[in-house]
C-alpha cells in the first residue's frame, strides 16, 4: 500500500477520462433539496418491498439519502442544503413560516455532505414529526405561501459566497401538481404569479430548478397545471418530461435517482463523415469504475494533511534542477534524448476528434476486443445544426443493418482505434434502463491481443472436446442454474461498501464498525436446490466418469501441482533445519543479526510467514511471531 | 535474461512478385529488431533472404543447391547493424524457393544453439507463396516437407509464417498457389507452426508480433459450479494495452566532457507540513488518510488490516443468464481469458462442453473471482464462449470484467422520437445512410477484414520507434510524418471510399449541417481544425453556451426598456425581472407610477381605469416581490392626493372596490403599515372624499 509515485504525476495520456469522477473544486456543483412535507406526501402510498406500502416523502427521502451516500463518495466538494416545506416547525435565516432546513452539528446550512449528516438523515423519519412536523402551508383564506417562502429560503441559501463558479440547482420533490388548487380567485392567481416570478429571478440567478415529481399509476402527475412554468418547460420539453410515477416502489426510486444526477459531459466532440461532413457529438461516462479515492497522507502527531513536494536532482552533479523538458529512451547502447514536445508530436497522429472509417458486422467485433471502459456518446445540435438527424439516421441503420462503425478517435488522451455500437433505447416499467446511442469501444492493436489459446496447443496433439452428450449435459445444468432476473450493476461493491462503512465509522469516532453484506457471493441455498445439484452431478459424472473425485484430491499431476508440491518440500525441510536451532535463544541475546538471510527465512518458511523484504525486516518479523 | 534469449532467423521472399511489399516487410522486420534492442537485447537473430540474385549459404558449399538463398546476416546478438540491413533489403530477381530457405534457415539454428535453447527457436518466413517449388530428387514434396517438419520438431524449432495475398495478378497460376497453401499447411499439422494470410500492406504491418511477452497466469485453480463440481482452470491476459515506452527524464546539467555522465534525474519526495513548509515529517511520523466529505479520515495500517474486506481467494460461479441481459457496452477492461488446466483432459472436456452448451442456447455465465490470496477486492465478470475451429486449440471462456452498482451512472436522455420533427431523418435520408452503412463495408465477403484488431498496427508506437531510429543517427531528425502505410488507421481508406463515391455523395448531398447562427464566433471552437484537448473541454463547452443563451435572452428583453402605451403591465414586468443591472428595478416603478399618473388625469371614461388599476395592481405585486413596499405605499398616498387634488373621486372609489390596499407588513417584512393600517386606507378616506 507504499504511494507509488508515478501513480500521482501519471502521464498525461493515462486517463482523461478519470476527470469525470475525480474531485476538482473548480466545477462544484450546490444543490438544495427541496422536499415537500405536506400531508400529502405522507398519505400517498405506493407498493415497495414486501408488499409494505411506502409513502412519497419515504421514498424523497430515501432518495436524498442515496444520493448524499453517493455525492459523499464521487463528489465530495459539492455543497447541499436539505430543506423542508409545508412544515409545522419553521427554521430559515428569512424567518418565513412553513419551511424548515434540515442540517446537524458542525456544519452550515449549505454545506458538503458530513458523515454525520449522513447518519442523522438515514433516520430523519423516525423523528420528523416530532422535531420538524408536517402541515399544509397553503390554505385558502391565509396569504401563507409556503411554496413561494420555500424558494426563496432554497435561493437565499444558494447565493453563498464564491457561487460564481457553481452550478446551483434545487431539486424539487412534490406530489402536489397544483399546489394553489385550494385556493380561489385573484389570489390563486396572485400566489401563482409571485411564485413563479420568485422561481424566474431564481432561474435569472443562474439557478436550475428541477422537479422531481412523484405520482401514482391512477394519478398522474399533471405538470402542465402549473409546474411545467415553473420550471419553465417549453411545450417541446413539456413532451419529453417524464413523470416518475411507477407500479412499484423500486422502479420510482430508480427513475428519480437517475433524475438526480446531473448529466456531465466529458467532451464534446466532432465525427468526420466524409467529404467534409461532419457532426457534433458529446461523449459521456457512464460506466467507470468508483475507486476508494486517493491516499492523503496525514501527520499521524496532528493529523494535520501533508504537502508532498518533489524535486528533482541531477545524478551526476547533485544539483537541483526543475522538471526536466527533455526525456531519454536508451537504445543501441545510447541516451536517445526527446523533448516533450516531439512526443506529444509523435503521439498526434491525427486531425479531429473521431474520423469514420467504415462499417463491420456485428459478428467482428469479438468478445476479446476491449481494453477499457465504453464512452457513450449522444448528439448535439448545440453548435451544428442538422448533427442529430444525421446521427439519428446512422443509428437507425446500424440497428437494423448489424453493423457497427469503425472510426479513429484521434484527441490527444487516447488516440485509439474504436468500434461505434449502437444501442437501442430500452424501456421498462421503471423508465429508461438504456439510453439510445452509441457507445464507443476501445479496440486493441495486435500487440495487445495475446494468442494463448495457441501458446498451450502441443505441436501434433489434438485437444480433446466435449461430445454431444457432454453438451447436453451441460445445457442441462444452464437451464437449472439460471439466473432470471439478473442486470448487471445489481451488486455494490463489498470491498468499496466495506470502506466507506469503515470510514463513516471512524469519521464519527464510533466503537464498532457495521457489518456490509457481500452482495456478490452464489446464492448457496438455490445451489443446494435438488433440481441443480442433479444437474452438476449429471454433469459431472458425463465429464468425470466416476473419477472426479480421485482427480480433485490428487495434488501431483500438472505442473502447477510440482510447483506446489516443491513449495511444501520446501517448507518441510526448513521446518527441519529450522528445528536445528534455537530461535528464543538466539532472539533473547539479540544474536538474530548474527545468523545469514537465508538462516532467518527457514524460520520464516517454517513458519509459513512472508520471506520477503530486508535483514532487519526479517528479524523484525521474526520477533513479532515471537511475540516479542 | 540471457537464458531465455530468442534465436530467431527471418527468411524474407525478395523475389520480383515481392517488391511492391518490401517497404512493408523492411518497416515490420526493423520494428521488430528495434522492440527487441529495447527490451530483449541479448535475443539473437540472422536474416536470410531468398529469391535473391546470388547465391551465399553454408549448405551450397557443403552439399550444393540451394541457389538463390543469401544469408545477409549470421544469427548475432541484435544490433543497429541488423536494423540497417533490414532498412535495404536487395530486390532480388528469381523467384524464390521458399522451402530451399526455410532448409537454410533451420540448418543455421541447428549449428549455432545444437540442442541447447529448446523452444526459444524461430524461424519467421515471409513470402507470397506464388512461385512453385523445386520437385525433390526423390519422394514427392509432401515426403520433402513431412521431413523437415519432423526434423523443426524434433529441435524445438517454431515456425511463424506470413503469406501476402491480395490483388492477384494475371499471370498468377493459381494451382501452385493451391499446392503452396497445402504444403505450408502440412507445417502446421506436423510441427508447431503458424501461417496467417494477409492481403493488404497495413495487414502485413500487424501481421508479425513485435511484442514478445512469455504469458502469466493471473489464476490457478478451481471455477466452481458449485461446491460440488469444481473445473481446473488456468486464467490469463487475453488483452492488455502495449503502453508507450516510460521514457527516463534526462539532465543535461552534466559538463559534455564528462563521458562517464548517466545523465539521471532522481526524483525525491519530501512531505512537509502545510503549516510550517520547513518541516519535514519522517515517514515514520504519516498516516493514510483518506477524504470522507470535508473530513480526511487517518487510517493506520492495523485498522486496515483488521477491518478491510478480505475474500478468499475463488472463482464462483453465480449463475447463468441470457447472452442478450450482458450488452456490449459494459464490459469494463482488458479481457481475462479462461483455459483448462493443460494437460487435464477431464477438465478440458467440462470447459469445452459448457462453452459449446453455452453457445448454442445463447447463455453466458455470471461469475465472481478473487484472483489472489489477500486481493482486497472481488471482480464481477461474464464468460462468454470462445470456441475454437482448429483441432489443436482448446475451447475457452473469454472473461470481460463487469460493473458495481457504483460504477454505473444512470443519466436519462430524451428518446429520439421524441425529437422535434426538424430532427428526424425523412425517408429518403434514412435511405442514403442505409446505402453508406452498406457500402462503406470494411468486411466485405470473399475477402479479408480491413482493420482487423489483430492485424493492426497501433500507429503511435511505430511512428516512435520509427523516429527513434532515425534520432539514433540523427540526433536532431524532425519527427517523421506518419507513414502512408499506416494512414489508413487513422483516415478513411481513399480507396474504399472512391469506390463508394456515388453513396458518400449522395449521402452527404441528403444532409445538411450548419453552424448554429446564435453561437458567437470566438465560441466556435468545435470546428477549428486542432483540438486543444485540455482537460477543460468540458467546461469551455458550457460556459460558452451559456454565454450565448445570456446574450440571446439579453437581445430579447433589449426591447423592455422603458413603458409604452401598449403593453404597460408587460413591459413594467419583463424590466422588473431584468437581472443585468440592479437600476431596471427602480426605473420600472418610476416609470409605471408616470404611466399610471397620467392615465387616471387624462381620461375621464371607465376604461382608462380598468387599465390604469391593471397598471397599480402590477406594480404592487412588483412592489411586493422586489420588497419594496414603501415605494408603492408613497404612491398610493401620492396617488390619493393626486384624485383630491384633480376631484377624481370616482377613480378612487373604483380602488376602492377592487379591494386595492397599501401594501402591508404580512406581505412585506419592511413594510412600516400593519394589516389593519392598510384594510383602512381606503375606506377611511372616502368620506372625507364625498
Amino acid at each position: 500500500m507504499e504511494l507509488n509515485p508515478d501513480d500521482i504525476f501519471k502521464d498525461d495520456e493515462d486517463d482523461s477520462d478519470s476527470e469525470f469522477y475525480q474531485q476538482r473544486e473548480s466545477s462544484k456543483e450546490f444543490v438544495v433539496y427541496l422536499v415537500d412535507a405536506s400531508p400529502k406526501m405522507f398519505s400517498t402510498t405506493c407498493p415497495g418491498e414486501d408488499q409494505k406500502n411506502e409513502t412519497h416523502f419515504h421514498i424523497a427521502v430515501s432518495c436524498i439519502a442515496q444520493s448524499l451516500k453517493t455525492q459523499i463518495i464521487n463528489r465530495s466538494y459539492d455543497e447541499v442544503a436539505i430543506c423542508f416545506f409545508n412544515t409545522r416547525e419553521k427554521r430559515n435565516l428569512q424567518d418565513v413560516n412553513g419551511v424548515f432546513v434540515y442540517n446537524v452539528v458542525e456544519r452550515e446550512y449549505l454545506d458538503r455532505p458530513t458523515a454525520r449528516l449522513i447518519k442523522d438523515f438515514d433516520c430523519i423519519e423516525e423523528s420528523f414529526m416530532k422535531d420538524i412536523g408536517c402541515q399544509y402551508g397553503i390554505l385558502s383564506g391565509s396569504r401563507e405561501n409556503s411554496l413561494y417562502n420555500a424558494l426563496w429560503v432554497a435561493q437565499a441559501l444558494l447565493r453563498k459566497g464564491s457561487s460564481r463558479t457553481a452550478r446551483t440547482t434545487i431539486l424539487l420533490f412534490t406530489n402536489e401538481d397544483d399546489p394553489f388548487g385550494s385556493i380561489k380567485g385573484a389570489a390563486k392567481a396572485d400566489m401563482t404569479r409571485t411564485t413563479l416570478q420568485r422561481a424566474k429571478d431564481a432561474q435569472d440567478l443562474g439557478i436550475s430548478i428541477e422537479l422531481l415529481p412523484l405520482g401514482r399509476p391512477d394519478q398522474e402527475f399533471n405538470v402542465s397545471l402549473f409546474y411545467a412554468q415553473l420550471i419553465g418547460l417549453e411545450d417541446d420539453d413539456a413532451a419529453q418530461f417524464m413523470p416518475s410515477a411507477g407500479q412499484k416502489l423500486e422502479d420510482m426510486k430508480d427513475q428519480l435517482r437517475k433524475q438526480m444526477f446531473a448529466k456531465r459531459i466529458v467532451r464534446r466532440i466532432t465525427l468526420l463523415i466524409a467529404n467534409g461532413l461532419s457532426i457534433e457529438l458529446n461523449t459521456y461516462a457512464l460506466i467507470r469504475p468508483t475507486t476508494p479515492g486517493a491516499i492523503m497522507w496525514l501527520d499521524s502527531v496532528t493529523n494535520r494533511p501533508l504537502k508532498t513536494e518533489r524535486s528533482f536532482i541531477c545524478a551526476d552533479t547533485g544539483a537541483l534542477m526543475h522538471e526536466p523538458t527533455k526525456l531519454s529512451q536508451s537504445y543501441k547502447n545510447e541516451n536517445i534524448i526527446f523533448s516533450v514536445e516531439e512526443l506529444s508530436e509523435i503521439k498526434r497522429v491525427s486531425t479531429g476528434h473521431l474520423r469514420l472509417l467504415g462499417f463491420k458486422p456485428l459478428s467482428c467485433l469479438k468478445d476479446y476486443h476491449n481494453l477499457r471502459p465504453s464512452t457513450f456518446v449522444f448528439p448535439s445540435d448545440k453548435e451544428v445544426v442538422g448533427s442529430t438527424r444525421i446521427f439519428i439516421a446512422l443509428h437507425r441503420s446500424m440497428l437494423r443493418l448489424n453493423r457497427f462503425a469503425v472510426a479513429y478517435c484521434g484527441s490527444s488522451f487516447h488516440p485509439r482505434l474504436v468500434a461505434l455500437v449502437a444501442q437501442d433505447e430500452i424501456i421498462n416499467a421503471g423508465g429508461q434502463v438504456e439510453p439510445p446511442g452509441m457507445y464507443m469501444i476501445y479496440l486493441p492493436y495486435t500487440d495487445d491481443v495475446r494468442l494463448i489459446e495457441e501458446f498451450h496447443s502441443e505441436s501434433n496433439v489434438r485437444v480433446p472436446r466435449a461430445t454431444d452428450d457432454h453438451i447436453k449435459k451441460a445445457a442441462d445444468l444452464i437451464k437449472r442454474t439460471y439466473l432470471k432476473d439478473f442486470s448487471v450493476c445489481q451488486f455494490a461493491n463489498p470491498a468499496l461498501q466495506r470502506h466507506y462503512a469503515m470510514l463513516q465509522a471512524l469519521a464519527l469516532e464510533e466503537e464498532e464498525i457495521p457489518d456490509t453484506i457481500d452482495e456478490t457471493l452464489p446464492d448457496e441455498e438455490g445451489m443446494a436446490r435438488l433440481g441443480v445439484v442433479k444437474a452438476i452431478e449429471e454433469f459431472k459424472l458425463s465429464v468425470y466418469g466416476d473419477k472426479y473425485d480421485e482427480e480433485s484430491n490428487s495434488v501431483g499431476n500438472g505442473k502447477a501441482n510440482e510447483a506446489s508440491k516443491k513449495r511444501k518440500a520446501a517448507a518441510e525441510n526448513a521446518a527441519n533445519e529450522s528445528a536445528n536451532y534455537d530461535w528464543a535463544d538466539l532472539a533473547d541475546n539479540g544474536q538474530l543479526k548474527d545468523l545469514t538471510v537465508a538462516e532467518l527465512k527457514l524460520y520464516l518458511t517454517a513458519h509459513n510467514l512472508p520471506v520477503s523484504g530486508k535483514k532487519e525486516a526479517l528479524i523484525s518479523r521474526i520477533l513479532t511471531h515471537m511475540g516479542k | 535474461m540471457a537464458r531465455n534469449r530468442e534465436g530467431l532467423v527471418l527468411l524474407l521472399d525478395v523475389g520480383p512478385s515481392m517488391h511492391r511489399v518490401l517497404p512493408e516487410v523492411q518497416k515490420i522486420c526493423s520494428m521488430l529488431i528495434q522492440k527487441k534492442l529495447i527490451y530483449r537485447k541479448f535475443d539473437e537473430v540472422g536474416i536470410v533472404i531468398f529469391g535473391a540474385e546470388d547465391t551465399d549459404n553454408e549448405l551450397t558449399i557443403e552439399v550444393g543447391g540451394y541457389e538463390h538463398v543469401v544469408v545477409l546476416r549470421n544469427i548475432k546478438v541484435v544490433d543497429g547493424d541488423i536494423v540497417e540491413a533490414l532498412q535495404e533489403l536487395p530486390r532480388g530477381t528469381v523467384a524464390g524457393d521458399y522451402l530451399d530457405a526455410v532448409v537454410v534457415g533451420m540448418d543455421m539454428l541447428i549449428k549455432k544453439y545444437q540442442l541447447t535453447n529448446k523452444g526459444k527457436k524461430r524461424i519467421c518466413l515471409i513470402t507470397d507463396a506464388q512461385n512453385p517449388i523445386k520437385d525433390p530428387y526423390k519422394g514427392t514434396k509432401d515426403d520433402q516437407v513431412s521431413t523437415i517438419a519432423v526434423q523443426m520438431a524434433a529441435h524445438g524449432v517454431r515456425m511463424e509464417t506470413i503469406i501476402v495475398r491480395g490483388r492477384l495478378g494475371e499471370d498468377i497460376d493459381q494451382r501452385i498457389v493451391d499446392e503452396n497453401d497445402h504444403l505450408l499447411h502440412l507445417f502446421s499439422e506436423k510441427t508447431s507452426a503458424k501461417t496467417v494470410y494477409v492481403e493488404s500492406p497495413t495487414s502485413l504491418l500487424g501481421a508479425l508480433r513485435t511484442r514478445d511477452i512469455s504469458p502469466v497466469t493471473i489464476f490457478r485453480g478451481d471455477l466452481e459450479i458449485s461446491p460440488k463440481l469444481k473445473i481446473k482452470v488456468w486464467v490469463y491476459k487475453k488483452t492488455s494495452e502495449e503502453k508507450f515506452p516510460t521514457l527516463k527524464k534526462y539532465s543535461d546539467k552534466a559538463p559534455p566532457t564528462d563521458k562517464y555522465a548517466t545523465h539521471e534525474v532522481k526524483v525525491d519526495y519530501e512531505y512537509k507540513s502545510v503549516e510550517d513548509p520547513s518541516k519535514v515529517i519522517p515517514p515514520n511520523q504519516r498516516i493514510k488518510g483518506y477524504r470522507y466529505g470535508p473530513q480526511v479520515v487517518p487510517i493506520s495500517s492495523v485498522e486496515w488490516d483488521a477491518f478491510k474486506f478480505k475474500p478468499e481467494k475463488s472463482v464462483k460461479l453465480l449463475g447463468f443468464t441470457n447472452a442478450s441481459n450482458i450488452l456490449r457496452h459494459y464490459y469494463m477492461k482488458d479481457v481475462n481469458i479462461f483455459i483448462a488446466e493443460p494437460g487435464n483432459a477431464r477438465a478440458a472436456i467440462a470447459v469445452s462442453a459448457l462453452a459449446r452448451a453455452m453457445k448454442e442456447l445463447n447463455k453466458v455465465a455470471i461469475v465472481r473471482c478473487v484472483w489472489r490470496q489477500g486481493q482486497g477486492s472481488v471482480v464481477l465478470g461474464v464468460l462468454t464462449p470462445n470456441l475454437s475451429e482448429k483441432d489443436k486449440t482448446p475451447d475457452s471462456f473469454c472473461f470481460n470484467v463487469l460493473p458495481f452498482a457504483e460504477d454505473v451512472r444512470e443519466f436519462q436522455f430524451p428518446s429520439f422520437s421524441n425529437f422535434p420533427a426538424s430532427w428526424q431523418p425523412s425517408e429518403q435520408q434514412q435511405q442514403a445512410a442505409d446505402n453508406l452503412v452498406m457500402m462503406l463495408d470494411l468486411a466485405p465477403p470473399g475477402k479479408e477484414e480491413a482493420l482487423l484488431p489483430e492485424f493492426t498496427p497501433n500507429p503511435i508506437l511505430e511512428r516512435f520507434y520509427h523516429h527513434l531510429e532515425l534520432k539514433s543517427k540523427q540526433p536532431d531528425a524532425a519527427v517523421p510524418p506518419l507513414d502512408r502505410t499506416l494512414k489508413k488507421i487513422t483516415e478513411p481508406d481513399p480507396q474504399l471510399f472512391s469506390e463508394s463515391k456515388s453513396v458518400v455523395e449522395a449521402f452527404c448531398k441528403s444532409f445538411e449541417v450548419k453552424e448554429n447562427p446564435k453561437l458567437k464566433k470566438s465560441t466556435r471552437r468545435l470546428l477549428q481544425e486542432k483540438p486543444s484537448g485540455s482537460d477543460d473541454e468540458g467546461g469551455y463547452g458550457d460556459t460558452s453556451n451559456a454565454l450565448a443563451i445570456k446574450s440571446d435572452e439579453s437581445q430579447l428583453l433589449a426591447k423592455a426598456d422603458k413603458i409604452g402605451d401598449l403593453t404597460p403591465v408587460q413591459d413594467f414586468e419583463a424590466m422588473m425581472s431584468r437581472r443585468d443591472n440592479p437600476d431596471w428595478v427602480a426605473k420600472a416603478i418610476k416609470d409605471m407610477e408616470n404611466k399610471i399618473c397620467n392615465m387616471v388625469e387624462n381620461c375621464k371614461g371607465g376604461d382608462n381605469y380598468c387599465k390604469a388599476l391593471e397598471c397599480l395592481v402590477a406594480l404592487r405585486k412588483g412592489c411586493i416581490l422586489e420588497q419594496e413596499p414603501k415605494q408603492f405605499n408613497d404612491f398610493l398616498h401620492h396617488l390619493f392626493r393626486l384624485c383630491q387634488e384633480k376631484k377624481l373621486g370616482n377613480f378612487w372609489e373604483f380602488l376602492a372596490s377592487k379591494e386595492l390596499t397599501l401594501i402591508s407588513t404580512s406581505e412585506a417584512i419592511d413594510s412600516e403599515v400593519t394589516e389593519d393600517e392598510a384594510k383602512n386606507f381606503l375606506v377611511k378616506k372616502l368620506p372625507k372624499l364625498e
